[in-house]
């Protein structure tokens, strides 16, 4: 197996683990987490084919891992944002939960 | 080859970890250390800026906002467990993320052979952007207007992050007031690595128009040593409101566009650089904005305003 | 490097470019001046996208502009064809008249710098933008930044207010949001993988009906549908639009979440043309007829007029993609020119009109009675009739009465269902209209009964507030003295399956 098919099957472990976190885990922290962990898996796949993309003298083809640079800053504002509204989710009602009851 | 067995065989342990873990805190730091296993990765793949970015933001910046936001939701956690779906659904969501993941790995194993590439074009046009690091001809050349969308997002994130503010301190300070230990080893550690880190994060910026780097990598170790210090209460953080701050969140795109526009003249196209002149609009774009992704990324991490200001 | 782009490419830069700079104009002069720079704004927004229209519609082919003179691959190109130009037209119209119902609620007074105003009129800015973005945007990945703009700048309208259950109907649309958004750009990584652009135009040149290609299309399709609240998406939908203050619900519904529809659009039919796809079609269809009947149902029990309103967004989305099975014409092959291409655009606009029209008439209703409950509305038809006749009128074009848009639209996508032997669409269409008369006429019933007491009124609601509503609800309506038949305007700059080129 080369070594981009080994870094391939890590970015898809991790889409499918933080896939699998999304789902299961109710607390918004951890769904939140779980989405930084798919972004991982996405990025890290663009990575593999960055790197499959070596050419001209290049390790890697830039266009991807600019990609990724971009990918990386707006998945942290993502980050902050969902954080900022949990936040104060808990300081208004006491309680994390997302279920619409009451 | 078997360096990389043992990093992925890590990478894949520590997001099991992160996921299973029963705890949010041990959940966070297991994040932290994937990301630091990911920068690893990223210069195993020969991608030093995204190594870079990754390990200053991924880690670094997303770790202390999850920490922190982990430790004031701490009494959550038990009314959050009772929500848990149960065995049988937990079972079939894994079997079919197992399967999704599966999919991909086949699809991974598809992709063509030889791969195609744009590295060939952006090497073959480097010279008329006057840089040296293909990544970021990319990013302030070639596919400018994405990286000036996203220093917008970034800017709307934070007005967003603002918007949640309660209506009584709107324009004042995010953030608890923290105050300086003087034997405090916070503060002894801030005192020390804040100068340096700024140095370096400058050099990193000046550094990336020829070499790994570049304004955002600059930008959040100049954010992250903002943080530091100010978690270890040697500075405050501003009012929202004060004129100074909103002139530098806005200066660095507002050059961005202002030279954008000048293309039209100068070289035909929106976000066109005249060939003579390229390298010295670029950095001329990045100095600006290297300063406001810095002041905007660490206000998306000081949140939103809690105490009035003092005016 | 030539200039690649086409006379008035320009006004594309511009459409984009304009809202930008109110944003940070706005943020740096302080909150006084941004509802003045938003509105000033306007106008010339208002000048660009019929511009745009004006320059399509006479050159009869698409505006193209390749940034900074790099053409793609290596560059990003915008491109607006007649579809473009027909959302871009409608979005400013839609904006200007939402700009100006909104002085009345987000007026900025003199003094210190306000919280709701300042964040309003940026976030306005910042929606019509990122609108423009993706409806010229040529580039999957510039178009995964402009979702991410679109969305960031709608979720904190939601929780405006800051009460608890509009921040717990935030954060469950920047979930379905985010998630959305990471499976479109899955998507797009393979895309890249496989073809080395992620340009739509060469894009459609290079795919080929392979795997990867269909696993591609299928991620972001779903990741769009979660962001256009496509059943069964749209659990995030009606709290998140019933809770936020109502021009930024008619916002909301009439055009954030057509962004996401529009991009699938592109998706079907501009970059996979060759790929063979009625299968997913009928299925896409499925679920909008899922979509139609079970909003319309839900509608019908609610108690509150928003969530009501919120519901019949969920049910209209559905027609929309009732497009897809029909607007694939076997013999031809070329989609556009059937009527169903026609009916679901249609649908989009006037949905547009008459949804932001309905939001904002509820807003004025719940600002004069201060509730929204339907069954209080009893004497509100006498106390704001131009209001409440608004309110009917939109709901002529949800339920398909003649004359309006909505009307045009359902009979396209009925002829289109009929025509194509496919009458179960038909079906649906019918009853969808019957259930949406129904909810329409429940609220009607009760705002025109007569008040068992005199009606105390919390508020004066100004004649122009008044007006702009009216407008809005007679757009839609004049929407519907379009010929019924193939509007040539959506045709313009469509590729031809046939010969597409590389570049250029």
């Amino acid at each position: 197996m080369t070594e981009t098919a080994l870094y391939g099957l890590c970015a898809a472990g991790l889409v499918g683990l933080g896939l699998f976190g999304l789902i299961v885990q109710p607390h918004p922290l951890r769904k939140i987490l779980a989405f930084n962990l798919i972004g991982s898996g996405v990025f890290l796949l663009f990575g593999v084919v960055a790197r499959r993309g070596a050419a001209a003298g290049l390790g890697g083809d830039p266009v991807p891992q600019a990609l990724v640079i971009t990918g990386l800053v707006v998945a942290f504002a993502a980050t902050a944002l969902a954080v900022a509204l949990l936040l104060r989710l808990f300081q208004e009602t006491g309680r994390t939960t997302l279920r619409s009851d009451g | 080859m078997a360096f990389d067995i043992v990093l992925v065989l890590l990478v894949i342990g520590v997001a099991v970890w992160t996921i299973a873990a029963r705890d949010t805190f041990a959940a966070v730091i297991g994040f932290v250390a994937l990301g630091l296993l990911l920068t690893l990765v990223w210069v195993r793949l020969a991608a030093p800026d995204v190594a870079l970015t990754e390990s200053a933001l991924g880690s670094g910046l997303t770790g202390g906002l999850l920490l922190g936001a982990s430790a004031r939701l701490a009494c959550s956690e038990a009314t959050a467990s009772d929500e848990e779906p149960g065995a049988i659904l937990q079972l079939i969501a894994a079997v079919l993320c197992a399967l999704m993941s599966a999919g991909l790995v086949a699809l991974v194993l598809l992709l063509p052979q030889p791969a195609p590439t744009l590295a060939p074009q952006a090497v073959a046009n480097i010279a008329a952007t006057g840089l040296g690091n293909p990544v970021t001809a990319v990013l302030m050349a070639y596919r400018a207007i994405d990286t000036l969308l996203e220093v917008v997002v970034l800017l709307l994130a934070l007005v967003g992050i603002w918007s949640l503010a309660p209506d009584r301190v709107w324009g004042g300070l995010p953030g608890p007031r923290r105050h300086a230990d003087p034997n405090g080893l916070l503060t002894f550690i801030a005192q020390l690595l804040v100068p340096i880190g700024i140095l370096v994060g400058i050099y990193i910026f000046w550094v990336g128009s020829v070499a790994p780097g570049g304004e955002f990598q600059g930008a959040t170790i100049l954010a992250a040593m903002w943080v530091l210090a100010s978690m270890a209460g040697l500075v405050d953080a501003p009012s929202v409101s004060g004129r100074r701050l909103r002139l530098m969140l806005a200066v660095g795109p507002a050059v961005f566009f202002a030279i954008g526009l000048t293309g039209f003249a100068t070289a035909g196209a929106f976000l066109a650089y005249p060939e003579a002149h390229a390298k010295a609009l670029i950095l001329t774009i990045e100095v600006p904005l290297t300063l406001s992704i810095a002041a905007t990324l660490a206000l998306l991490v000081a949140g939103p305003p809690e105490r009035a200001s003092g005016r | 490097m030539p200039s690649s782009a086409t006379a008035g490419g320009f006004l594309l830069v511009l459409a984009i470019v304009l809202p930008a700079a109110g944003v940070l104009f706005s943020l740096v002069l302080g909150g006084r001046h941004a509802e003045r720079i938003a509105l000033g704004l306007m106008p010339a927004g208002l000048t660009v996208a019929w511009a745009i229209g004006a320059t399509v519609w006479r050159t009869h082919s698409a505006l193209k502009y390749y940034v900074g003179n790099w053409d793609p691959p290596l560059g990003i190109a915008f491109r607006a064809d007649g579809l473009s130009a027909a959302m871009m037209m409608a979005s400013s119209l839609l904006i200007c008249g939402i700009g100006l119902f909104a002085r009345g609620q987000f007026s900025t007074r003199p003094g210190a710098e306000q919280r709701a105003p300042l964040v309003f009129w940026v976030l306005l800015l910042s929606i019509w933008g990122a609108l423009n973005a993706v409806f010229v945007g040529s580039d999957l990945f510039n178009l995964y930044v402009a979702l991410e703009l679109l969305t960031f700048a709608a979720v904190p309208l939601v929780s405006l207010d800051g009460r608890a259950e509009t921040l717990s109907a935030a954060l469950r649309y920047l979930l379905f949001a985010l998630f959305g958004s990471i499976l479109y750009l899955l998507g797009a990584v393979l895309l890249y993988g496989a073809y080395g652009t992620l340009d739509t135009v060469l894009l459609s040149g290079r795919i080929r009906p392979e795997p990867i290609a269909w696993a591609a299309v299928a991620l972001m399709t779903t990741g769009l549908l979660a962001k256009a609240a496509l059943y069964p998406f749209h659990l995030w939908l009606p709290p998140a639009h019933a809770g936020a203050p109502a021009p930024a619900s008619a916002i909301l519904s009439g055009l954030v979440v057509k962004a996401p529809f529009f991009l699938v659009v592109r998706l079907w039919f501009d970059v996979m043309p060759r790929l063979p796809e009625h299968a997913a079609a009928q299925l896409l269809g499925a679920l909008g007829a899922t979509a139609i009947i079970l909003g319309s149902v839900v509608a019908l029990r609610q108690a509150r007029l928003k969530l009501l309103i919120a519901y019949s967004t969920v049910a209209q989305i559905g027609y929309l993609f009732l497009m897809f099975p029909l607007a694939v014409n076997p013999e031809t092959g070329q989609p556009w020119t059937t009527a169903a291409w026609t009916g679901g655009i249609l649908q989009a606009v006037s949905h547009a009109f008459a949804k932001a029209a309905m939001f904002m008439a509820a807003g004025l209703i719940a600002e004069a009675l201060g509730h929204d409950r339907i069954a209080g509305l009893a004497g509100i038809g006498r106390a704001l009739p131009i209001t409440v006749f608004a309110f009917g009128l939109g709901g002529m074009s949800l339920m398909g009465l003649p004359p309006s848009g909505g009307f045009v639209a359902k009979a396209m996508l009925l002829t289109a269902a009929v025509a194509a032997g496919q009458w179960w669409w038909a079906v649906v269409v019918l009853a969808g209209g019957l259930l949406a008369g129904g909810y329409i006429f429940l609220v009607l019933a009760r705002a025109l009964a007569d008040a068992s007491e005199p009606l105390p009124l919390l508020s004066t609601i100004t004649p122009g507030r008044q007006a702009v509503v009216i407008a809005l609800a007679l757009g839609a309506v004049l929407l519907g003295f379009v010929p019924l038949r193939p509007l040539e305007l959506l045709q313009i700059g469509r590729p031809d399956i046939a010969a597409i080129e590389g570049l250029k």
